[in-house]
């Protein structure tokens, strides 16, 4: 994008380094001259948010592999030794096991913004995918992550997810194996379970630069969902945007800070303060709260479907239910991006939200009576809000009148 | 800038973060009293005092079935703790024999920088010994443990930083024993009351109700030494129940004090910090419609 590029090398070293690496120009055009709608709301704070999530992730990770041992009989003693003995280590510990919730509430709430302003809409369609391979990464980070304590909730996740794979014909069994390095979950498990969670990190920063890149291109959707028109429409990112940007972190900061240092283990399961016992089931696995809405869509399927059985699809319907988010931008025929205009997806976005949200619930209750039941109509309403509600909308929906551009809107909602 | 809809929205995303009942268990637990800790709530302390009282009675008492295997002598001198002098700690450590396979002898006397040992050498001794149950190691035993709070009552747990259900119930189990299985047992699935089984002892808060462990504490068992000037702390069961849980919390949570202590420091900052941001932001913002 240089065509909004005003960088002029100030220096001689600045222009002989602008000749073979542009890294200041690329810095100003992208970090600081790059035009961006006058009109966001703080919603979109959390990209900014979101990368400082990972960096926390990354940075105190980093320190605690330093000081870990992913040995199944040392792993849990080797925490409990970061918490008690390593200097700062009962910090850097929880901010790690913490800032893995808060990533997740960022990244719903990022979605879901997405979801209501129809940010993966054309022409962003590329960026809105690489989004969602950045959340199944996530998930797949976190739930190594979960494992590498090796308390009871930790090695039986483990047990619990890799069978999960086990229900996949033909290739299940041996991709069961594969997971675990053996047939059950144990050492070989823990190992290449740690091994991946310290490479993932690097691979979701990778397609993370991805995602700013396709970001780049188009520009950043807004809450009218008209595209910019011209220069009236935008302020350079720096200052305005890193500033509401710090902001927006800084604010963040503080209920990340709260459970840091008031509530650390409120966000997990007292169980994992047990160390694993491949003979003791707990009575209730639950996984981390960021996985209840698709355990609670894995558990609803406890049916079979002409010749497959209900575990093969339980895992086809909770294997879907994130799947389905790659088709988005095809599913939602309506040409209007912002749900601001779009009298009836506004109720159908809410409901879905609800729904979102009970099957939260839903994934931490235990699989029966009224519950099971209750999964199945809310399973039911995830996929018909895609496959059903979403392509018919855009063809029955009369959106409201959209501005001409979002200098417009601006202007006419500060006078209203 | 926030209008109704934003806040709105921003509930509703509370309520869905608050829609993770990671420690939701149901099969009917028994209400759980809370208790009132020190060491609740933003400003919450150990009671020095009390954290010895506790101390006194897990070496009198639960030590001789429990281990504590991540517990040094040494941390007993930790401050936030039950902060004993260097010298009582050392001489406390060098009542204790310790196995040390390069030692005369193979045993020594223990020093400040060995861990707590264990009454049993092994796993299978520990339940030979007690009836194929297998007492659990105390060191983050009051971690493990939990208090489920009905919906909606456990959102408020996230806003008040509830951290003490492993404490409150420790508290109820020591003091939920029945002599005999009581009226309120549950039946069994087929209508027929509940059987305790041999050797067995019956608890209101334990899951199942049957517990190994018999009931570990009487009133008047340990004696605490009142210092002068000081009242006299009841001896009760009840009482014993709050000092050992107490004490097993800071065994779990060495660091809480230092940790809160932080933290409160850590909020006051980013509140401020926030609030100098946000002028900052307005100061850019100004004259910019948007």
């Amino acid at each position: 994008m240089s065509e909004h590029s005003t960088y002029t090398p100030g220096s001689g070293i600045e222009k002989w380094l602008d000749e073979r690496l542009p890294i200041i120009r690329f810095s100003k055009e992208h970090l600081m001259d790059f035009p961006t709608p006058k009109n966001l709301n703080y919603w979109w704070t959390f990209g900014a948010i979101l990368v400082m999530c990972l960096l926390v992730q990354i940075v105190t990770g980093v320190i605690l592999a330093m000081h870990y041992t992913p040995n199944i009989g040392m792993a849990f003693d080797s925490v409990e030794h970061i918490r008690r003995d390593v200097n700062g280590g009962r910090i850097i510990q929880a901010t790690h096991a913490v800032g893995a919730s808060m990533f997740f509430a960022a990244v719903y709430i990022h979605i879901f913004r997405g979801m209501y302003f129809g940010s993966y809409k054309a022409p962003r369609e590329i960026l809105w995918i690489l989004g969602v391979l950045i959340f199944l990464l996530m998930m797949a980070t976190a739930f190594m992550g979960y494992v590498l304590p090796w308390g009871q909730m930790s090695g039986w996740a483990a047990t619990v997810i890799t069978n999960i794979f086990a229900a996949i014909p033909v290739i299940g069994t041996p991709l069961l194996e594969l997971l675990r390095g053996g047939f059950s979950v144990g050492n070989p498990t823990l190992n290449r379970f740690f091994s991946l969670h310290y490479l993932l990190p690097f691979v979701i920063a990778a397609v993370v630069a991805l995602h700013i890149w396709a970001l780049h291109v188009p520009g950043n959707n807004n809450p009218t969902g008209v595209s910019v028109k011209d220069s009236r429409d935008t302020l350079p990112f720096h200052p305005y945007y890193t500033m509401k940007d710090l902001f927006g972190m800084v604010l963040f900061m503080i209920p990340f800070a709260w459970f840091i240092f008031f509530a650390p283990d409120i966000l997990g399961h007292p169980d994992n303060y047990i160390q694993f016992d491949s003979q003791v089931t707990p009575a209730h696995i639950v996984p981390e709260w960021y996985f209840l809405p698709f355990y609670a869509i894995l558990r609803a399927i406890d049916f079979n479907l002409l010749f497959i059985d209900s575990k093969l699809l339980g895992v086809i319907f909770f294997g879907g239910s994130i799947l389905i988010l790659f088709l988005l931008p095809w599913l939602d025929t309506s040409k209007v991006r912002s749900g601001n205009f779009r009298p009836m997806f506004r109720w159908f976005y809410w409901l879905f939200v609800i729904n979102f949200v009970a099957l939260t619930y839903l994934g931490a209750q235990p699989a029966d009576g009224i519950y099971v039941l209750l999964s199945k109509i809310c399973t039911a309403y995830y996929f018909i809000h895609f496959i059903v509600i979403l392509p018919v909308l855009g063809r029955i929906e009369t959106p409201r009148p959209l501005p001409t551009s979002i200098s417009e809107s601006v202007l006419s909602k500060s006078h209203a | 800038m926030f209008n109704t809809k934003t806040i709105l929205a921003t509930v509703a995303i509370l309520a869905g973060l608050a829609g993770m009942p990671a420690t939701q268990a149901a099969e009917e637990a028994p209400h759980i009293e809370k208790q009132s800790w020190s060491f609740a709530g933003i400003f919450g302390t150990y009671d020095q005092n009390q954290l010895q009282r506790g101390f006194q009675v897990f070496r009198e008492v639960c030590s001789s079935c429990h281990s504590a295997r991540l517990i040094s002598f040494r941390n007993l001198a930790e401050e936030g703790g039950p902060a004993f002098s260097e010298e009582q700690v050392k001489a406390l450590a060098a009542e204790y024999d310790i196995a040390d396979p390069t030692a005369d002898g193979g045993t020594r006397k223990g020093v400040a920088a060995d861990r707590w040992p264990s009454p049993f050498a092994t796993e299978q001794d520990a339940r030979d010994a007690n009836g194929g149950a297998l007492p659990p190691d105390f060191s983050v035993l009051a971690k493990a443990r939990g208090v489920h709070d009905a919906f909606p009552f456990w959102i408020f747990n996230y806003f008040t930083g509830y951290s003490e259900g492993g404490p409150d119930y420790i508290h109820a189990l020591l003091n939920g024993y029945h002599e005999e299985v009581p009226e309120s047992a549950p039946h069994n699935a087929d209508g027929t009351p509940f059987e305790l089984p041999e050797g067995k002892y019956y608890n209101d808060y334990f899951a199942g109700h049957a517990i190994g462990m018999a009931p570990p504490l009487q009133d008047g068992q340990i004696s605490y030494e009142v210092a002068e000037g000081e009242a006299a702390v009841p001896l009760t069961v009840d009482q014993y129940s709050k000092d050992v849980a107490a004490y097993m919390m800071w065994m779990a949570e060495p660091g809480l004090v230092s940790r809160k202590q932080t933290g409160f420091g850590v909020l006051l900052f980013l509140v401020l910090f926030a609030g100098l941001m946000y002028g900052t932001k307005r100061k850019i913002w100004a004259g910019i419609e948007h």
